[in-house]
């Protein structure tokens, strides 16, 4: 990773000293991206997103545990990547290292500090009881820009999850469950819930059908990457030009066209005006990518 | 432990529908990734693994290199969210065993006097699992290689027989492995015949093992058509335009 990357930089700055990419496309412009959901059965939600080569692989699984002392009635979501030895030939096996790190807690991040999951209506039994989310990313294939994939994928995920109650509902005892029934009709007031997660009992009340009902979300936002290569700003970055960008920024943008969360990266810097150019970029392809996640899921 | 549902039922109808000699559906891909030298994408009934083969590169660490022969290193791992509870990221001692039979299985069949102090590495990624991980892995293992240009003896390939309801079949699913009374996966090289791997669990007599271990041989073969087939749909095109 030392001879290679300076002749590729020299290659990518002339190409892009005439408004040149190395596989054609414009500064701003996003490879193809692909979204498939529901691509793990055993996985409460799940998603394959495709940027280009990039593939990346999200899985929700749930499980219900104990909430933090200090937030009895709040659900406990965890997010973690794994870079697996499949991905790149300079990945190895082992625990994570602080890139995956890095890449965990910026998914997690925007998941979280944006509310996407509503995380109090998790709640089953105060300080006792409440659902746990994991959300476990795998990186399949790296040809760069890990932050979108991966950040497209969780949220593909979550809104396709649906939370396991028919599973779980043997290890509730009878104040849990007229507890949850308590917290259930917060969420039978969120809209697109309409399906009873707790059906009508049946006419000897012995069994009561339950349906798995998805996870209760809000309108999320979404990340776009750039890097800065010398003065050039280019969106969503493939492997070549990711290993000798100086700087990386990105941006999540919500529905409204407000800014949600940010994370600069890399020891270069930005000016004023280079982050104006790629705040202006993050709400454009943010807007094409929400198309695109909203058909994924079917909206 | 028992189940209480029938595995098997008097016409020899399996809880999926199988007949006792059954496989389940399988659709193999190859060369489904853009970094790796080899890949594989395999659906083995409820089954999904992903194969990529790096190498022959330099061995790491050292010491590990063999001077003569080059090593062959497989790295079994299960997504957390690929089964029913949650599975704790990394390697646990299940997939340890189960990397270190696959890498000696896929020793006998990689040329590897060709390569002395190198490793092949072959990442075997479950992602969604159900029943005969090892099997699919290893089967997706063999098409990554083929994809890698990896020299190779033959295209080893795996499948498991087993014991459920008193009755030997072929490939065990979700509840039959659970609830059944022997599991018996093997890999072997189809050209000669020679197994590659074996483990059995569970209580066969001998003229029971002596059944499965055909049923299984007879399932690999099948298998095996399967891996060639994905193969020559990866190169035959590629094939056509060299021949131009």
């Amino acid at each position: 990773m030392t001879i290679v990357p300076a002749i590729k930089r020299d290659y990518i700055t002339k190409l892009a000293e005439q408004g040149k990419r190395i596989d054609g496309r414009g500064f701003d412009q996003y490879r193809p991206i692909e979204i498939e959901t529901k691509v793990v059965n055993k996985a409460e939600g799940s998603a394959r997103v495709k940027i280009g080569n990039t593939q990346v692989l999200c899985g929700i699984k749930m499980d219900i545990g104990e909430p933090f002392p200090d937030t009895p009635t709040t659900g406990v979501m965890s997010t973690a990547a794994e870079f697996v030895p499949l991905a790149s030939p300079d990945f190895e096996s082992g625990p994570p290292r602080e890139d995956a790190i890095e890449l965990a807690r910026v998914v997690d991040r925007g998941v979280r500090e944006s509310q996407v999951i509503q995380l109090e209506k998790l709640c089953i039994t105060p300080g006792e009881k409440v659902w746990l989310v994991f959300i476990d990313i795998h990186i399949l294939d790296y040809d760069g820009n890990l932050f979108d994939a991966a950040s497209l994928a969780a949220l593909a995920a979550l809104l396709t999850t649906k939370v396991p109650i028919s599973r779980f509902i043997k290890n509730l005892d009878e104040k849990d469950r007229a507890s949850w029934q308590q917290q259930l009709q917060d969420i039978y007031t969120i809209p697109g819930i309409d399906e009873a997660p707790f059906g009508s009992d049946d006419t000897n009340n012995t069994q009561v059908t339950i349906n798995d009902f998805p996870l209760p979300m809000i309108e999320p936002p979404i990340s776009c990457t750039a890097v800065k290569i010398n003065d050039f700003v280019l969106f969503d970055s493939c492997f070549d030009e990711e290993i000798i960008a100086d700087a990386r920024l990105t941006v999540a943008t919500d529905h409204k066209g407000d800014i949600r969360a940010m994370q600069k990266g890399l020891s270069g810097s930005f000016s004023r005006e280079e982050i104006q150019k790629v705040i202006k970029g993050a709400l454009d392809n943010g807007q094409e990518i929400r198309k695109i996640l909203n058909h994924s899921i079917g909206k | 432990m028992k189940s209480d549902r029938e595995l098997i039922n008097s016409e020899g109808r399996r809880l999926d529908g199988r007949s006792p000699h059954d496989l389940r559906k399988i659709k193999i891909e190859a060369g489904v990734l853009h970094r790796a030298d080899g890949s594989c994408s395999l659906e083995w009934g409820g089954n999904k693994v992903l194969v990529a083969v790096y190498g022959p590169r330099e061995a790491v660490p050292r010491h590990v290199q063999n001077p003569l022969k080059a090593i062959v290193q497989a790295r079994y791992n299960m997504a957390a969210f690929s089964v029913e509870d949650r599975k704790r990221p990394g390697p646990d001692r299940r997939s340890v065993e189960i990397s270190k039979v696959i890498s000696e299985a896929l020793e006998k069949v990689v040329l590897i006097e060709q390569f002395p102090r190198a490793s092949i590495d072959v990442n075997i990624e479950v992602l969604d699992a159900e029943a005969g991980t090892r099997c699919a892995g290893l089967t997706a293992a063999g098409v990554a290689l083929v994809d890698a240009g990896i020299p190779l003896r033959d295209i080893p390939v795996a499948c498991a027989a087993g014991k459920i309801g008193g009755r030997v079949v072929l490939d065990l699913g979700k509840e039959e492995d659970n609830f059944g009374d022997a599991d018996l996966p093997i890999a072997i090289s189809p050209r000669t015949g020679e197994v590659l791997l074996l483990q059995m669990d569970g209580h066969l007599t001998i003229d029971e093992f002596n059944e499965a271990f055909d049923l299984a041989m007879k399932g690999c073969y099948e298998v095996s058509e399967i891996q060639k087939k994905a193969i020559l749909q990866k190169y035959q095109s590629a094939a056509a335009e060299v021949q131009e």
